[in-house]
């Protein structure tokens, strides 16, 4: 039972990772219909920014709580920028183009990202300072690091304020109309540039936010580590339905969940023959059955195709 | 043999992204493929540029190119630069040797090639050494990039000495070209089992690896040795090269609470396992091979939970190394770093290199490859001989500890080469057989005669690395 708690656990901090990262890929397919595969090296880009200015807080002698806000902020503020930078230089001179050249440039704007990251940051695998030891609760038999609680009660919280922005402000509301008809907000008054690039802003500082998660729960940053992030995101975006906000976050802690209790107890049914090492082969299975099921996802509205 | 189907598993692998794209956009898909190919064209151009003519004899000189092939980019590029280093010290050395060879006096060349630790890249490198001719090649580092490479050697006739692979199938394809100045896993999985059991009381065991044919060979043998010698694996899990999150298999390793956790995989994974082992409140120790063994691996993992991790590694400590100081001083001096890890390794393969060529008194591979294989040579790492396969004859191993945030050598091993290689298939029938092996403390002379100390008990010598004498220098 322990066991199965600290599973349980070990999920929910995966998905809480995941569904952050998911939510970037669902506002921008929302509103554009278009896969920003770029999204999971943002995250990448998080982490290595938050890595350099938390080295250089530490160095400066300021405290570890200041340092890592500084260190949250300032790469939430490089992403927020990058992100807006992708969108303005990659995407937005082929919005009108057939919609297989923007998942072209995505996959470019992927590429350079990661190597220029290699060539700044080098392509070594890269250690958090020593500072870090996060404090270690027993709960029932499992082990639950003060970091994890932060990390969900941080992904929840981001998660609330983001379907607060979407249903309770201005901008939610010209980005919710941008996203049902772009051509029609923008004779509405909607200056829908500015929402697309408002909704880049947004999905990048959560990567961020992700970014520096992942950092700190794993100590570690390589120029790679955005791309497998990134496609597991995507997958979580699609299982809870592309396009819907709530259902980014459910499928990224189904995800979580889903690929921690495989990797726990596959061996175990399998009379070991099969390994941990199987979990994303089950992960995608649910995948697959998610969608002969409910094509749209699980919180997808089945919607006809769009222009 | 699990480490023989993985380079062409990760061939798979890489080969079936495309595949699973063009499944949805077929047309445009096509466009994306000729990009890609014309990508290859490029760079396969840009590193045959300089196919300068071959190693011109002139009048009083003769030149003989060293190929290096190691990863000198990438999460591994440290140790690569390590071995170059070694090999661009002995080149040095050689040349201001003034060696004579049929009468010229002989120059080397370096050729260094960056292999990125890639399967598919190493064979790429390896054609482009022989392309221009190389005389002989030291590399690669990666078991997983030495055996596809080998045979490119092989066919060229070129002789290789990997100064890093530990995979036992690189010395077992039959190649005349294929030696190592290393020991290989038949005899370090074994000798970590050994000593795991011996010296950490280890009783029950969950051993991982990360699906490479370095990782998975060398956690095959401890987990085959370690069974045969009476304890419990009670876990075999298999991670990827690229994981950083472990913590559902740890939390499954957990449930069934072994007492030692074996890893065979390198650094970058293994320095998160730990940290993540502490923070699942894992008691059990960890060990792990050569690969860990590494700086970068304290600080992935922290100082605190990597202290007390232990590690085995092929050869001398730097210590005991019989040209060892002299070695690291004038290392140290010549490139302002201290030696990482195989840089002695690269240093002695150049001049077993050397001496096979003053013998053949030729520095044409077709003849002074079977010089080669007569070595007998005293190198900073010690009597370098290799047996009918290549192999490094009685390589010793040293076992590591993290003690105070630094490796410290804890015990040397001498490992006699192992008459028959049969690891995991009969782990089960010979755990009597290995036990009593175990039993007689060897004090002999390794180097004379493994055969000796094998001949009263032939079985054990048969169920392989088990029965290699045991001499605890330290």
């Amino acid at each position: 039972m322990d066991i199965f708690l600290q599973q349980v656990i070990n999920g929910l901090v995966l998905g809480s990772v995941y569904a952050l990262v998911a939510l970037g890929y669902t506002m921008v397919y929302g509103i554009l219909g278009l896969i920003n595969f770029a999204h999971g090296d943002v995250v990448m880009v998080g982490a290595f920014t938050g890595l350099a200015l938390l080295k250089a807080l530490l160095a400066a002698g300021t405290g570890l709580p200041i340092a890592l806000a500084g260190a949250a902020l300032g790469a939430v503020l490089a992403c927020g920028l990058l992100g807006v930078a992708i969108e303005r230089i990659a995407y937005r001179p082929l919005r009108h183009a057939p919609r297989l050249a923007p998942l072209i440039t995505a996959i470019g704007v992927s590429i350079l990202i990661q190597y220029v990251a290699a060539i700044l940051w080098s392509k070594q695998y890269l250690a958090l300072p020593a500072a870090f030891t996060p404090a270690t609760w027993q709960i029932g038999g499992a082990s639950v690091t003060d970091l994890q609680v932060l990390i969900v009660l941080l992904a929840g919280v981001l998660m609330a304020a983001l379907l607060w922005l979407i249903h309770g402000t201005k901008l939610g509301c010209a980005m919710r109309a941008t996203e049902q008809n772009a051509e029609v907000a923008g004779l509405m008054g909607i200056n829908t540039n500015r929402v697309i690039a408002a909704t880049f802003l947004i999905g990048s500082a959560l990567a961020a936010l992700a970014g520096i998660m992942v950092l700190l729960y794993y100590g570690v940053a390589h120029y790679f580590m955005g791309f497998m992030l990134g496609l597991k995101a995507f997958t979580a975006a699609v299982l809870g339905g592309i396009g819907s906000v709530p259902g980014a976050m459910l499928g990224g802690l189904m995800l979580g969940l889903i690929e921690s209790l495989a990797s726990g107890y596959i061996g175990d049914f399998t009379g070991g023959v099969f390994g941990s090492n199987y979990r994303d082969v089950f992960a995608f299975i649910v995948l697959i059955l998610v969608l002969v099921l409910r094509p749209a996802g699980l919180l997808g509205k089945a919607q006809g195709e769009r222009a | 043999m699990p480490s023989d189907a993985q380079p062409v598993r990760s061939a798979v692998r890489t080969g079936s992204a495309p595949y699973s794209i063009r499944a949805g956009h077929s047309s445009q898909h096509s466009g994306l493929i000729a990009a890609a190919v014309l990508t290859f064209a490029v760079i396969s151009g840009c590193s045959r540029e300089e196919p300068k003519p071959a190693a011109s004899a002139g009048p009083v000189e003769v030149v003989a190119r060293i190929g290096l092939a190691a990863p000198l980019t990438g999460p591994q590029a440290h140790t690569g630069e390590d071995i170059r280093n070694g090999v661009q010290l002995a080149i040095d050395d050689i040349n201001a040797a003034a060696v004579t060879i049929g009468g010229a006096r002989l120059r080397l060349e370096l050729l260094a090639e960056d292999d990125e630790a890639n399967p598919t890249k190493a064979t790429t490198v390896a054609q482009s050494l022989v392309d221009r001719k190389v005389a002989a090649v030291v590399g690669h580092f990666n078991s997983g990039a030495s055996i596809p490479a080998s045979r490119i050697y092989s066919e060229a006739g070129v002789p290789q000495i990997s100064p890093a692979s530990t995979n036992p199938k690189y010395t077992e394809q039959g190649f005349k070209t294929t030696f190592r100045v290393v020991a290989n896993d038949n005899q370090q999985g074994p000798a970590l089992a050994r000593f795991a059991l011996e010296r950490m009381g280890a009783k029950a065991i969950a051993v991982i690896d990360d699906s490479t044919p370095y990782g998975e060979g060398l956690a095959d043998t401890f987990a085959a040795a370690a069974s045969a010698a009476g304890a419990k694996v009670l876990v075999r899990e298999h991670t990827s090269d690229k994981d950083t999150d472990f913590k559902a298999v740890l939390t499954l390793i957990k449930g069934k609470r072994p007492d030692l956790i074996m890893f065979g995989g390198v650094d970058p994974q293994a320095g998160p396992m730990v940290k993540q082992m502490v923070e699942l409140g894992i008691k059990a120790r960890f060990a792990g091979g050569d690969a860990i063994r590494t700086t970068n691996f304290i600080k992935l993992a922290g100082d605190a939970a990597a202290e007390g991790v232990h590690a085995s590694m092929p050869g001398l400590p730097k210590e005991q190394m019989p040209g060892g100081q002299q070695f690291f001083d004038k290392f140290q001096a010549r490139f302002g770093k201290p030696v990482e890890l195989f840089a002695p390794m690269g240093y002695d393969a150049v001049y077993v290199f050397v001496e096979a060529m003053k013998r053949a008194n030729s520095t044409d591979p077709a003849k002074f490859l079977p010089e080669v294989a007569n070595t007998h040579y005293n190198g900073v790492i010690g009597p370098i001989a290799f047996d009918e396969k290549g192999d490094l004859k009685d390589g010793p191993l040293t076992v590591y500890e993290v003690k105070a945030g630094e490796w410290q050598a804890v015990e040397t091993i001498t490992t006699a080469t192992p008459a028959a290689v049969a690891p995991a298939a009969d782990a089960g029938t010979t755990s009597s057989a290995s036990a009593a092996s175990s039993a007689p403390t060897v004090p002999a002379a390794p180097p004379a005669a493994p055969g000796t100390g094998a001949a009263p008990a032939a079985k054990p010598a048969a169920s392989g690395p088990s029965a290699a004498p045991t001499t605890s220098t330290k």
